[in-house]
């Protein structure tokens, strides 16, 4: 899409995951419950769309690149969920769906992989907020950063049995960790300039 | 073992030219013999890949908020280099990871997707 100044707006797909996902057997029981990290209220999808919307409205080049270079990662990490919901759900066997409590999920979707919590509600924008305003935006954001690494860590209670998806899930948990702590400095940074300068906001347009 | 700019894996097989072969596209060459010794350079060298994406990555992350920081600058751009080869090296034996990558024929197709079982 062009963007105005000879700019262009796009992403290149690296065809290699982030971090390597190989689940040796499917186990449709942990799917349901990951499924929450792709399409839940603190999912990656609802990550990604959170950062790379907000990130028009901020009022310095390092929270911009920040939300932009952030958004763009949770991209990655929404294909990583999905790919382990995919490789857990894919060639089992129709006991074993039912026997996770996926029968009304196999029923909508087969074994496609759907945004959803793990209760079962769809995908909703409602999960993120564009508040106009880039100092609660940031503080959406590390919140959500936290909210997704304790989401993380209530699932790999829930996986501990499984070395193959905990392993990914460990380091999805470290990334929010790491985002947690640039999306602070960019706050200080949102502050800190909001601070030195005269800052009116208002929609009044002076247009003569 | 040589890096041949087919997917052959050096054994002197050219079982892929005929177009009989194989539907698996699993598989990084098409004889059978030297398979897993060409899978196994094939996962090597894509771990290195990921592991320069990865340190870009948190570089680019940490300098979003420190670019004055110029050891870390410094790291990233020999990272980038070094990725750029590799990177380079591995599609040309391999196929493209990326669509930017020109090939004669049209491999984007031929190699699996990173979310198959099996192709981490």
């Amino acid at each position: 899409m062009a963007m105005g100044k000879g700019e262009l707006l796009m992403w290149t797909y690296n065809k290699t995951l982030q971090y390597p996902i190989n689940i040796k057997c499917p186990d449709p029981k942990l799917a349901k419950v990951i499924i929450s990290q792709y399409g839940g209220p603190d999912g990656e999808l609802a990550a990604s769309l959170r950062y790379l919307s907000q990130r028009f409205g901020m009022p310095d080049q390092k929270a911009k690149a920040i939300l932009n270079d952030i958004g763009t990662e949770e991209l990655a990490h929404l294909e990583m969920v999905g790919t382990i919901v995919h490789q857990l759900t894919d060639g089992a066997s129709i006991e074993e769906i039912e026997k996770a409590g996926l029968s009304a999920y196999y029923t909508d979707h087969g074994v496609d992989v759907y945004p959803q919590s793990a209760a079962g509600e769809p995908f909703t924008a409602a999960y993120i907020a564009c508040k106009g305003d880039p100092i609660a935006n940031l503080q959406e954001d590390l919140a959500a950063e936290q909210k997704a690494r304790a989401t993380y860590e209530k699932l790999i209670d829930l996986c501990r049995d499984n070395p193959d998806v905990l392993d990914p899930l460990r380091y999805l948990r470290e990334r929010e960790v790491v985002h947690f702590q640039r999306f602070g400095e960019a706050l200080r940074g949102v502050q800190d300039k909001l601070a030195t300068k005269k800052f009116y906001m208002n929609d009044m347009k002076t247009c003569e | 073992m040589s890096l041949e700019e087919n997917r052959n894996c050096g054994c002197g097989c050219n079982n892929m030219e005929d177009g009989t072969v194989t539907s698996n596209t699993n598989n990084c060459c098409y004889c059978e013999t030297e398979r897993t010794v060409d899978c196994e350079a094939k996962r090597e060298m894509i771990e290195q890949i990921r592991c320069y994406d990865f340190a870009i990555t948190e570089l680019t992350l940490y300098l979003d908020t420190h670019p004055e920081d110029e050891k870390a600058l410094c790291l990233h751009r020999k990272y980038c280099k070094q990725a750029k080869e590799l990177k380079d090296k591995y599609q040309k034996v391999y196929g493209p990871l990326t669509i930017n990558y020109p090939c004669n024929k049209w491999r984007w197709l031929e190699e699996p997707w990173p979310w198959e079982r099996g192709n981490y």
